[in-house]
């Protein structure tokens, strides 16, 4: 069996899977990165130093800390996880929890990615936006926004690759019930578990491969293309 | 008609003192970098908040502490040409100028608003560029466009030609100078440079270590700074000690002689200033005798270093300036100094 007859025989729930919960978590960490890394830069320099630490902390902590944390807070005898639960919410062992695990760790990406961006920004530009009279939001969405266009966008996609890929804080908190929770990282842990033999594994593996190779080219293609309107 | 300033801003280690007016034309605040100049502008923008004080234009309270009123920037109607410009990198020419106008209703008025102030700064078939592919003289007019359109109450430049040539800086003050005049309200413009100062404005604040120290019309600054930071700024080189030893007369113990001055001398004397062009070998009063030391030569001018022969030798040699062609075969055993020439700067 090669690889083209796999594929048209596999079940590619995995791969829907971790596509959906990826590009869900990239929308989210989208906002919620560039919030933060435009609010933290307002604030106090203490108060600033202590939340950066804290966002950024899921960059270096082990994914199945992480996990193990989302467990703590969303576990179905949590005392948040059971509350949520009796309105009829869980997260735990569900593929949109894979959605709340997946942001946490692509989180840190996104916002140190946009903050760098932010931080860079000539503040002349909105200094200058406010005393002609433009309103902080059209400044932030036509000026400051497209002028930190490339961070942001080099923030979102690294985020999109690593939610893609997330396996350890997934695995802690929504496992790997076969066609409901699997992701492709997780199903490639599953399978070579199973069979050290069964190519499927390998196959999971390139299709793996292949995502993040296209992710990355287009990320150089709009680059590239970006250039060329400076340049013309 | 006027602009009422009189703010005080604690920065922990640095405080703004400014307190000025000024009247219909153009008023430069004049000082060097890290003075407090740039900060004062942006207080008036309503970008920066002053700790205490008041801020008035044309009888219009824009900041007053006492009664807590603080516009917002985009209430003030201030214009603020800033340093590098700040046109919007991603917007082309013409949708940088109609961010000015974003309160203009109608389309066409816009259009007809547009059209005449690209005719007006001669960027008309420019609109599709973006700033990065205009001079850096378009870019000027450009950034001045986009303010003007917006009919400011007032109109601040942070030094503006400090981002040109130097060869475009000369044809583009007189073109600047004209539009100013057009304008027709005040204009408040910070430079460190005097030239522009003393070409560019009616009346000069000078500014130092965030303190304004005096506000007068340009050509008076100059013919009597009054203070040590204010003639260096004009750009007087010799400046030295002084006492008052008499109603006009002054000593000036670290060049070892005593200077008879045009007006009468006050209490507080600090120093006394002289011009390096006021130096004459034909003047007859304030003669000395002087020891040459060095020539240094510029394209039209020559300047030359001298010590009065009685001159404390730790302190710097007198500067004199003349023209080239007026350079002498044989330099004058002695030098002296007009009274009406001397500067008398207090504490």
């Amino acid at each position: 069996m090669n690889f083209f007859e796999w594929l048209g025989k596999a079940d590619l729930f995995p791969l829907w899977n971790s596509l959906r919960i990826a590009a869900i978590s990239c929308v989210l960490v989208f906002f919620l990165g560039i919030f933060f890394a435009y609010y933290a830069a307002r604030l106090p320099r203490w108060l600033k130093g202590i939340l950066d630490v804290i966002l950024t902390l899921p960059l270096v902590l082990p994914p199945t800390v992480c996990g193990y944390l989302l467990l703590l807070v969303f576990g179905v005898n949590r005392p948040v996880g059971a509350w949520l639960l009796s309105h009829g919410i869980q997260f735990a062992m569900k593929w949109y929890g894979g959605v709340l695990a997946a942001s946490l760790v692509a989180f840190p990406l996104m916002y140190r990615t946009a903050r760098g961006a932010f931080e860079s920004f000539d503040k002349n530009l909105g200094y200058a936006g406010q005393t002609l009279g433009l309103s902080n939001s059209y400044i932030f969405w036509r000026v400051r926004m497209p002028a930190c266009r490339q961070g942001i966008l080099a923030g979102t996609v690294l985020a999109f690759a690593r939610a893609l890929g997330e396996y350890g804080a997934t695995s802690m908190f929504i496992g790997y019930i076969e066609g409901r929770t699997a992701t492709v990282s997780t199903t490639v842990y599953m399978l070579y578990q199973n069979s050290k033999k069964d190519p499927a594994v390998l196959y999971w593996v390139l299709v793996n491969l292949l995502i993040s190779t296209v992710v990355l080219l287009v990320v150089n293609l709009l680059e590239a293309r970006q250039k060329k309107v400076v340049k013309a | 008609m006027s602009l009422i300033v009189d703010i005080h801003k604690d920065l922990g280690g640095f405080v703004l003192d400014a307190a000025f007016e000024a009247e219909k034309g153009v008023t430069t605040l004049l000082g060097p970098s890290g003075c407090g100049k740039s900060l004062t502008l942006k207080c008036i923008a309503g970008i920066e908040k002053p700790d205490a004080g008041h801020i008035e234009l044309d009888g219009r309270v824009l900041y007053d502490s006492k009664r807590h009123v603080n516009l917002k920037p985009q209430q003030r109607q201030v214009g603020y040409l800033f340093q590098n410009y700040a046109l919007f990198p991603n917007m082309s020419l013409r949708q940088n100028i109609l961010c000015g106008m974003r309160a203009v209703k109608g389309r066409e008025e816009k259009e007809r608003r547009l059209g005449e102030m690209l005719a007006m700064m001669r960027l008309e078939g420019l609109e599709k560029h973006k700033p990065a592919q205009l001079s850096g003289g378009q870019q000027q007019r450009a950034a001045l466009a986009r303010i003007l359109v917006s009919e400011p109450k007032l109109l601040m430049l942070d030094e503006p030609f400090s981002a040109l040539d130097a060869h475009l800086r000369d044809s583009l003050k007189v073109e600047m100078r004209d539009m100013l005049q057009a304008f027709g309200r005040e204009v408040l413009m910070v430079t460190h440079s005097r030239e522009e100062a003393y070409t560019m404005s009616d009346s000069i604040a000078v500014m130092d270590e965030g303190r304004l120290l005096t506000c007068k019309p340009t050509k008076s600054v100059f013919a009597d700074p009054g203070s040590v930071p204010a003639a260096v700024l004009t750009g007087c080189k010799n400046i030295a000690p002084a006492r008052k030893v008499g109603d006009c007369e002054v000593e000036v113990p670290s060049w070892g002689i005593r200077l008879t001055t045009g007006r009468p001398v006050g209490e507080g004397l600090a120093a006394i200033g002289v011009r390096a062009h006021y130096f004459n070998a034909s003047a007859p009063q304030n003669r000395f005798p002087v020891v040459y030391q060095e020539e240094l030569e510029e394209p039209f001018e020559l300047t030359i270093q001298f010590r009065y022969a009685g001159q404390d030798p730790r302190s710097e040699p007198v500067w004199w300036r003349l023209p080239k062609e007026k350079r002498p075969a044989q330099f004058p055993a002695e030098l002296g100094v007009s009274p009406a020439n001397i500067l008398l700067l207090y504490k």
